[in-house]
C-alpha cells in the first residue's frame, strides 16, 4: 500500500495543538468577550470622506464639545475616509445625522459615504438569531452525516466544525477583530467549507474500510488521509486564492470577512485530516459499523 | 464507452443557452432616464400628459432620446446624466407638485430579450445606494388610543341607560369601572359581555370583583392581534403614501415580522429628507368646537398651526382621529372656492353621523397631532457635554369649519383657503394619517459613491480570483483543465443568469459569494481528476475516466448538501446583504455541481470517447 505520509504518527501532538488552541479560545472569549461590531452591539455609524488628509485629533474634539465625549474615530481603508462609530444604547435614530452636521460645520467639502443605525432591540435580536443560526447548523449537519455515514463519522464531523468555529471566534476574540454580520456569514460558510473537506476525508476512510478489509485501522485512515491529500491541498490552495484576492482587493467593508474566511480554510483543512481521524481513531471505527448495506446504492453507470 | 446520448448534450446546451439568453442583459449598458408619475397616486400618467412634457423639452431645447408610456408612468430617455438632471430640474419648475419625478438608470435591454423576462440583475441597497429603514409600530399606543375610545363609549352610553359608576379610569392597559351599586355592577357585565362575541372569539376579557363593583376590561389575544395588523396595515399604506410622494422608481415597503415595516429606497440622493418625510409621524383627530355649556375640564386650547397666536378650545373628546380616514381629495364648491373632500371608513363615518347629529352649526376641528424631538446640550455628571433628546407631541389646529348637515362617511370642508392650502390639507389627511406611532429601530444609508466604489471592488476581487485559478488549473491539469476552466466560466454564466432571472438582488457580500464558488467550484472537477489519476494506476484510460467521474459523484454529492444546508440557515437568519450572500453561494453550489459533473464530463466525452486511448495525461 502506498502511505507516503503517516499522518497518525502526530496525532498526539496534533491532539495537544488542537486542545491548547480550543482552550485558549474559550478562555479568552469567556474573559474578553468578541469585540461585537454594529450590527449586534447595536449604535450609531458613519463613514464621511473628506477631500484632503483630516486630523482625526480635531474630528475627536469637535465632537466632544458637542456632545458626543464616547466616540470612536478611525480611519477607514484610506486616510481620506474616516469612520466614527458611537455606541449609544438609547434607540435613538438620529445621532448619524447630527454627527454628520457637526462634522460639515468643521469641514464643508465632505461627502456622507454611509450611515448605519441600528437600535438595541434588532441589535440583540441579531446577536440570537446568529448563535441560534449556528446551532442549527451544527444540529442538522450532525444529522445529515449520521444518516448519510454513521453517527461516528458524525460525531468526528462535528467535532471538528465547532473546533474550527471556536478556535477562530478564540482568534477574533484575542484580535479583537469586530464580529459583524459579514464574518458570522464567512463563519457559517467556514462551517460549509470544513464540513466539505470532512466528507471528501470520511468517505475515502468508510470506502478503504470495505474494500481494503487487510489493514490496520491506523493503517487505513494514514492511507485515506494520504490519498485524499493532493485533492484537499489542491482545493483549499485555489480557494486561498481566491480568499486572498478578496482580501486585498474586495475593499474595507468585507476584509473581516475575507479574514474569517482565509482562517477558516485553513483551520479546516487542518481540521479535516486531524481532528476528524483522530475522534475516529479515539472511537475505534470498526469494519461492523459500516457493515450496514450502502445507503448510495451501486447503481453509479447511471449517473453521468 | 464513455459517451452522451444526443438527448444528454441537447439538455446540457439547452440550459446553457436559457442561462445565457437570461445572462445576457447584464451586458447592455444602462441609460439615465426619469420618470414622471402624477403626485395624485389615483390618477395614472396619460397620452396629455405625455404631450405636455414633450411641449416643455422641446420648448427649453432639451434633447432627449425616447419618450414613452410605461404601467401608469411616463418615461424619458436622456443621452447623459446632465441633461438628465437639467431636464428633472425644467420639468419640475413647469409643472410644480402637480408631477413626481423621480431619476433612474433604465437599462438599454432589448425588445426581444424584455419578451423573454429577461432583465439585468438587480443591485442591492449597498452597491445601487440608498436607504434601508426598519421601523417599529407602537402597538400599546394603538392600544391605548383604542382604549381611551371605548372608555368615552361606555361612558356615555352608561350614562344614557342610567348604570350609575363612581370611578373610570384606564390603568396598564386596562379599562377600570368602579360601579355605585350592585345592579348597575351586574347590568355593566351583561352589557360587557353581550359586546365581547366577535366572529372568532372574544374581544374582551373581563375581570370581575363583585365584592367591590369593580369590572375591569382588556383586550383579548384576538382583539390585540386585530388593532396590531389594523395599525401596521394602516401604517404600512401611509408608509406607500409618503414614499410614492419621494419620487423613488422601485421602492420597497414591506411588513416584517408582527409589528415591524421594511423601507427601503433605492438610489435616493438625500436620505436625509427621505428620513424626515418618512418618519413624520403625524396624526389627525377631528373634535368639536368646545361651547359655552363645556365644562372647563372637557375643553383644551390649541393654537393655529398656521398662526401661532390665533387660538381656540376644543372638546377633549375625539369624535375621529386620522387612522379612519380612507381618501382625501381636493375641489372646488359651487361658488368657486376650494374645498377637502373626505371619505371615512365604516367605523369612523358612523362615530361622525353620531357626534354632529345633534350639533349642527357648531364647529367641527382638525387637529394634526406631530411627535417631535428635542435635542438639548446639557452637562452630565462627568462633566461632559452630552446631546439629551427628548419628545413630545405637538397638537395644531389645521382647520375649524362650521358643521352645515350631520355627517356620515363621506363629507366635505369648505373655507380652506386656496387651492394649495386645500391640497395640502388633503395631502396631509391622505397620507399624514398613522395607525400608530413608529419608531426608526434600523437604518442603513449608502451613498451613491459608495455604492459605485463597491461594484468596482466587487468586479475586480471576481476578476483576479477567476483569472489565479483558471491559471493554476492550465498549470496544474493541463487538458482537463482547460475543461474545468470552461465549466467555471459557464458557471459563472449560469449564476448571472439565475440571479437575473429569479430578481434575487446583488450585494458587495453576494460578490464575495461569487468569487468563493469560483475558488470553490474547481473542488468538484479536483476531486474527479484526482480520483482519475489514481483509476489509472490499475485500469486502462477509459475505465479509469468512467470509474472517476461515478465514484466522485458521491463525494461530491454529500459535500455540496452539507454546504447547501449552511447557505439556507444563512439565507434564514441574514439581513440585506448577508442573504445576498447565502443566495450566491446557494446559486454557485447547485450551478457548479451541474457544471463539474455535467460539462466537464460532456468536454471529456466529447474527447476521449470514442477514442482508443493508450496513455491518458493528467
Amino acid at each position: 500500500m502506498d502511505i507516503r505520509f503517516k499522518f497518525m504518527k502526530f496525532r498526539k501532538i496534533a491532539s495537544l495543538i488542537s486542545i491548547s488552541l480550543f482552550l485558549i479560545s474559550v478562555l479568552s472569549l469567556g474573559l474578553r468577550g468578541l469585540s461585537l461590531g454594529l450590527d449586534f452591539s447595536g449604535g450609531t455609524l458613519i463613514e464621511v470622506s473628506y477631500e484632503s488628509p483630516v486630523s482625526l485629533e480635531s474630528i475627536r474634539d469637535s465632537l466632544e464639545d458637542n456632545g458626543y465625549p464616547d466616540s470612536q474615530v478611525v480611519n477607514f481603508g484610506t486616510n481620506l475616509d474616516v469612520l466614527i462609530k458611537v455606541a449609544d444604547q438609547s434607540g435613538n435614530s438620529t445621532v448619524g445625522e447630527q454627527i454628520f452636521n457637526i462634522l460639515s460645520n468643521q469641514e464643508t467639502d465632505i461627502e456622507l459615504k454611509r450611515v448605519e443605525f441600528v437600535g438595541p432591540q434588532v441589535g440583540d435580536e441579531l446577536r440570537d438569531q446568529g448563535g441560534l443560526g449556528m446551532v442549527v447548523a451544527l444540529f442538522m449537519i450532525l444529522m445529515y452525516v449520521a444518516f448519510r455515514f454513521q453517527y461516528k463519522f458524525a460525531l468526528g464531523a462535528v467535532t471538528a466544525l465547532a473546533h474550527d468555529v471556536v478556535i477562530i471566534l478564540g482568534l477574533f476574540s484575542i484580535f479583537a477583530w469586530d464580529f459583524d454580520l459579514t464574518v458570522l456569514a464567512a463563519l457559517l460558510a467556514v462551517i460549509g467549507y470544513s464540513l466539505n473537506d470532512t466528507i471528501v476525508v470520511s468517505d475515502r476512510i468508510r470506502e478503504n474500510f470495505r474494500t481494503e478489509r487487510v489493514l490496520e485501522p491506523v493503517d487505513m485512515i494514514d492511507l485515506s488521509l494520504n490519498q485524499t491529500l493532493g485533492r484537499t491541498l489542491v482545493t483549499s490552495f485555489t480557494t486561498l486564492l481566491v480568499l486572498f484576492a478578496l482580501f486585498i482587493f474586495g475593499g474595507e467593508l468585507i476584509r473581516g470577512f475575507s479574514l474569517a474566511l482565509i482562517i477558516g480554510v485553513l483551520i479546516g483543512t487542518y481540521s479535516s485530516i486531524y481532528v476528524v481521524a483522530n475522534m475516529l481513531m479515539s472511537m475505534t471505527l470498526t469494519q461492523e459499523d459500516l457493515a450496514v448495506p450502502e445507503p448510495e446504492g451501486a447503481d453509479f453507470d447511471g449517473m453521468p | 464507452m464513455n459517451k452522451f446520448s444526443i438527448y444528454q448534450y441537447l439538455l446540457i446546451l439547452a440550459i446553457l443557452v436559457i442561462g445565457s439568453i437570461y445572462a445576457l442583459p447584464n451586458l447592455y449598458p444602462t441609460q439615465p432616464s426619469i420618470q414622471v408619475a402624477y403626485t395624485d397616486s389615483g390618477r395614472s400618467a396619460d397620452q396629455s400628459l405625455l404631450n405636455d412634457l414633450e411641449d416643455i423639452l422641446e420648448n427649453s431645447n432639451t434633447e432627449y432620446e425616447d419618450i414613452f408610456l410605461r404601467e401608469n408612468k411616463i418615461v424619458i430617455k436622456f443621452k447623459d446624466v446632465d441633461t438628465q438632471l437639467t431636464s428633472k430640474t425644467i420639468l419640475q419648475n413647469t409643472l410644480l407638485d402637480k408631477v413626481i419625478i423621480a431619476l433612474f438608470l433604465e437599462p438599454a435591454t432589448p425588445q426581444w430579450l424584455k419578451d423573454l423576462g429577461a432583465n439585468p440583475i438587480k443591485l442591492g441597497l449597498d452597491l445601487s445606494g440608498g436607504v434601508h429603514f426598519l421601523l417599529e409600530v407602537d402597538i400599546e399606543t394603538a392600544q391605548q388610543g383604542r382604549l381611551e375610545l371605548l372608555l368615552d363609549t361606555y361612558r356615555k352610553s352608561f350614562k344614557e341607560e342610567k348604570i350609575k359608576f363612581d370611578k373610570s379610569s384606564i390603568k396598564d392597559l386596562k379599562l377600570n369601572f368602579e360601579f355605585s351599586d350592585n345592579q348597575s355592577y351586574n347590568r355593566a357585565l351583561k352589557r360587557f359581555r353581550d359586546d365581547s362575541p366577535v366572529i372568532n372569539g372574544v374581544q374582551y376579557i373581563i375581570t370581575e370583583r363583585p365584592s367591590t363593583n369593580i369590572l375591569m376590561l382588556e383586550y383579548s389575544d384576538i382583539a390585540l392581534r386585530e388593532i396590531r395588523d389594523y395599525a401596521v396595515g394602516q401604517n404600512l399604506t401611509t408608509l406607500r403614501n409618503r414614499v410614492n410622494e419621494l419620487g423613488v422608481s422601485e421602492p420597497i415597503v414591506q411588513r416584517q415580522g408582527s409589528n415591524r415595516i421594511v423601507v427601503q429606497l433605492p438610489g435616493v440622493q438625500d436620505p436625509t429628507a427621505a428620513k424626515k418625510i418618512i418618519g413624520k409621524t403625524a396624526n389627525l383627530e377631528f373634535r368639536l368646537e368646545a361651547n359655552t355649556r363645556t365644562s372647563p375640564l372637557r375643553k383644551e386650547e390649541f393654537s393655529f398651526k398656521e398662526n401661532e397666536f390665533q387660538t381656540a378650545f376644543l372638546e377633549k373628546a375625539v369624535v375621529v382621529s386620522g387612522d379612519r380616514v380612507t381618501n382625501a381629495s381636493t375641489g372646488f364648491d359651487e361658488s368657486g372656492f376650494s374645498q377637502v373632500n373626505i371619505t371615512l371608513d365604516m367605523e369612523g363615518g358612523r362615530a361622525i353621523q353620531k357626534a354632529t347629529s345633534g350639533n349642527i352649526g357648531r364647529r367641527l376641528g382638525v387637529l394634526f397631532v406631530e411627535q417631535k424631538t428635542k435635542s438639548e446640550l446639557v452637562t452630565n455628571e462627568q462633566g461632559q457635554k452630552v446631546i439629551e433628546q427628548t419628545s413630545y407631541i405637538e397638537k395644531k389646529i389645521i382647520s375649524l369649519a362650521t358643521v352645515q348637515a350631520v355627517l356620515g362617511t363621506s363629507f366635505r370642508i369648505t373655507g380652506v383657503g386656496s387651492p394649495a392650502e386645500a391640497s395640502e390639507l388633503a395631502l396631509l389627511l391622505r397620507a399624514g394619517a398613522l395607525a400608530a406611532p413608529m419608531k426608526f429601530v434600523e437604518e442603513r444609508t449608502v451613498g451613491p459613491s459608495l455604492g459605485k466604489e463597491n461594484i468596482e471592488l466587487g468586479m475586480k476581487s471576481i476578476m483576479i480570483g477567476f483569472s489565479l485559478v483558471v491559471l493554476f488549473m492550465i498549470f496544474y491539469y493541463r487538458v482537463f483543465g482547460l475543461a474545468a476552466n470552461i465549466s467555471l466560466i459557464i458557471n459563472l454564466v449560469l449564476i448571472t443568469g439565475i440571479m437575473s432571472l429569479l430578481g434575487a438582488s446583488l450585494t458587495l457580500p453576494g460578490m464575495a459569494g461569487i468569487v468563493l464558488t469560483v475558488g470553490m467550484a474547481v473542488d468538484a472537477n479536483v476531486l474527479i481528476f484526482s480520483r482519475i489519476r489514481e483509476e489509472l494506476k490499475e485500469k486502462d484510460p477509459q475505465t479509469a475516466i468512467r470509474d472517476g467521474f461515478s465514484r466522485a459523484f458521491v463525494t461530491i454529492f454529500d459535500a455540496n448538501v452539507t454546504t447547501l444546508i449552511t447557505a439556507l440557515i444563512l439565507y434564514v437568519i441574514g439581513t440585506g446583504p448577508v442573504k445576498g450572500f447565502a443566495i450566491t453561494l446557494s446559486i454557485g453550489i447547485i450551478t457548479s455541481m451541474f457544471t463539474a459533473i455535467m460539462c466537464t464530463r460532456a468536454m471529456v466525452n466529447l474527447v476521449y470517447g470514442n477514442k482508443n486511448i493508450q496513455e491518458l495525461k493528467i
